[in-house]
């Protein structure tokens, strides 16, 4: 489970979409996904499918990465479908017993699914293609004009950074402590309610700790380099908006207004 | 009579995210052999694969492609994997963050009570495991939480020894440790090995230690096997060993100095003894007109 690549991965790789600005794939990401909210017509749908076709493709990362998020998810998908298709009230197409499906509860689900798969895929483009350093300093950019309301962006945008930046702690953290409990014999798979609870306090309690034992030397350590919250900070990479990125966010206005 | 080993890999490779742009090739077609009873030194730079190849050993890794036997057993199946915990104990890397008990008594009996064993036996090993570490009775009521980096690390391996498993795995030990606290463990897992015949394998960036406690000694670069052998045979070749990133043992060191000085020793001596007496042997057999 922890070996394979999961959803907020970071996957290096040489294409046209690694290569664009943070911001521009910051705004297109959120410009998809509106688009396919609001989406009703065939026309939208079509184009927008075959916009998340050709990102999907410029990323050069293999779609059976893209299949593998959705592996812990299925299940969700085809119930919310399930539930869409049964409760939209309509004109029976079909009776099953005491449930009816409607043209119209089938049109409502399949679009929900589709939304959703959309969703996904966009939210991984941008995933697997971005750094979480590089997110967080886009998204620091693009909100900054908030800082006149008095909105401190900055400090948010630094308490996104350390957050995405103890994700992989975690996971190697846990990955150490799995293995290391069970090989002093933990088994966190036995026994009732109470006795898996009570298995999983050697894993949990040093997670803890050590979490919070790594965050105390981080804080330590941005102290004495003077890190100090509302002051103002320049930055080493400066980002710069190029052709493909004024293109790529062109291209995804168009096809908002193509499908509303 | 046939001697079952204690790990044998055929053609053991080991590949991490495999088919996606993280893959990283860690152990490549990995022949080797430990036989039951060894004190056993895998040495080679940092990412040359040693974690990833001792974890083989007590079933939490398998192989992407090969095979691996640990006491004579496939790992292959999920039965034999499961149960391999009882019979291999693993000391991780800075074992010392997998603490989690209120007392060091309680953390050092985890393993034992997940043995099964009654709390007599229990006791009985939290005390013996203590005192092969080096620490005093006195410290087993402690929180661990209020102990310094150096002794939390004795006691998370005493954690382990408890166990008294028939084989160790050790992935560096010494690692942090001040020099005699180090020395302390070593010469405890020699006595394990020599007194109840326990397998160690002990991972280790210094190969002094190498040529004081073990018997056969190999060595990975870049996740291959490049050497293995008698300590005495693989140490004793020092472009090998900078080849792999290692700092050859001193003797070893001064020997190839005193080589591209001219002075030529009759044999290629790895502890200290040998090289004084490969030097006073050079020294008489050299005619005073030679010097
Ligand atoms: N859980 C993991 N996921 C992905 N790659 C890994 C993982 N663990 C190790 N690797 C990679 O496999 C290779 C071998 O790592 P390994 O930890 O086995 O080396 P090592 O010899 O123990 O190094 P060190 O002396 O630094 O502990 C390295 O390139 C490392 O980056
Ligand atoms: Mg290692």
């Amino acid at each position: 489970m922890l070996n394979s690549v999961t959803m907020g991965q970071y996957l290096p790789v040489n294409s046209p979409v690694h290569k664009m600005d943070p911001r521009a794939k910051l705004m297109v990401t959120v410009l998809t996904a509106v688009t396919v909210l609001v989406a009703t017509n065939w026309m939208g749908i079509l184009t927008v499918s075959l916009w998340i076709g050709l990102v999907l493709a410029a990323t050069r990362i293999r779609l059976v990465l893209y299949w593998q998020i959705y592996k812990p998810l299925w299940l969700l998908l085809i119930t919310s479908f399930v539930f869409q298709v049964v409760f939209t009230p309509g004109e029976p197409l079909l009776l099953l017993g005491l449930l009816s499906l409607s043209k119209t509860g089938l049109v409502a689900g399949g679009r929900m699914l589709w939304q959703m798969i959309c969703l996904l895929l966009v939210a991984a483009v941008l995933t697997f293609s971005t750094t979480p350093i590089q997110l967080s300093t886009a998204l620091e950019r693009l909100l900054l004009p908030l800082g006149k309301l008095k909105i401190p962006v900055r400090e948010f945008a630094m308490a996104i950074n350390l957050a995405l930046r103890f994700v992989p702690t975690l996971f190697d953290e846990s990955r150490f402590l799995i293995a290391a409990q069970r090989s002093r014999g933990a088994d966190f798979t036995r026994g009732g309610v109470r006795q898996r609870a009570k298995g999983l306090i050697p894993f949990l309690i040093p997670l803890l700790t050590n979490i919070f034992r790594r965050a105390d030397e981080l804080a330590v350590a941005m102290e004495i380099r003077c890190y100090r919250a509302g002051a103002e900070r320049s930055t080493i990479n400066e980002l710069k908006f190029k052709l493909p990125d004024y293109l790529a966010v062109l291209a995804n206005l168009i096809i908002l207004i193509i499908a509303l | 009579m046939f001697c079952m080993p204690f790990v044998q890999t055929t053609k053991l490779t080991h590949i991490y995210f495999k088919g996606t742009p993280l893959e990283t090739v860690a152990l490549k077609d990995i022949d080797l052999e430990i036989p039951e009873g060894e004190f056993f030194a895998l040495v080679g730079a940092s990412g040359s694969g040693k974690s990833t190849l001792v974890q083989h050993f007590n079933g939490l890794l398998q192989p992407t492609s090969g095979r691996v036997s640990v006491f004579g057993d496939d790992i292959s199946t999920r039965i034999n994997r499961n149960s391999l915990w009882s019979k291999v104990g693993l000391v991780f890397q800075f074992p010392e963050r997998q603490i989690f008990s209120s007392s060091v008594y309680e953390d050092i009996a985890f393993g034992p009570r997940n043995l099964g064993l009654d709390e007599n036996e229990v006791k009985h090993r939290v005390e013996t495991a203590l005192k092969d570490v080096g620490l005093p009775a006195g410290i087993l009521q402690i929180d661990p939480a209020t102990l310094s980096g150096g002794i939390s690390r004795r006691v998370a391996i005493a954690g382990i020894l408890a166990m008294q498993t028939p084989a160790l795995v050790l992935d560096e030990p010494g690692a942090g440790l001040d020099p005699q606290a180090k020395k302390q463990i070593l010469l405890a897992l020699k006595r394990l090995q020599l007194e109840k015949g326990t397998t160690i394998v002990l991972i280790t960036h210094f190969l002094e230690d190498v040529v004081d406690f073990a018997g056969l000694v190999a060595v990975l670069k870049k996740g291959e096997l490049i050497a293995s052998g008698r300590p005495k045979q693989v140490l004793a070749q020092p472009e090998l060993l900078l080849g792999a990133g290692l700092e050859p043992p001193f003797p070893v060191a001064f020997t190839r100095k005193l080589s591209s000085k001219g002075v030529r020793l009759n044999s290629s001596p790895v502890t200290i003894d040998d090289l004084a007496r490969a030097i006073q042997r050079t020294y008489q057999n050299t005619g005073p007109g030679d010097r």
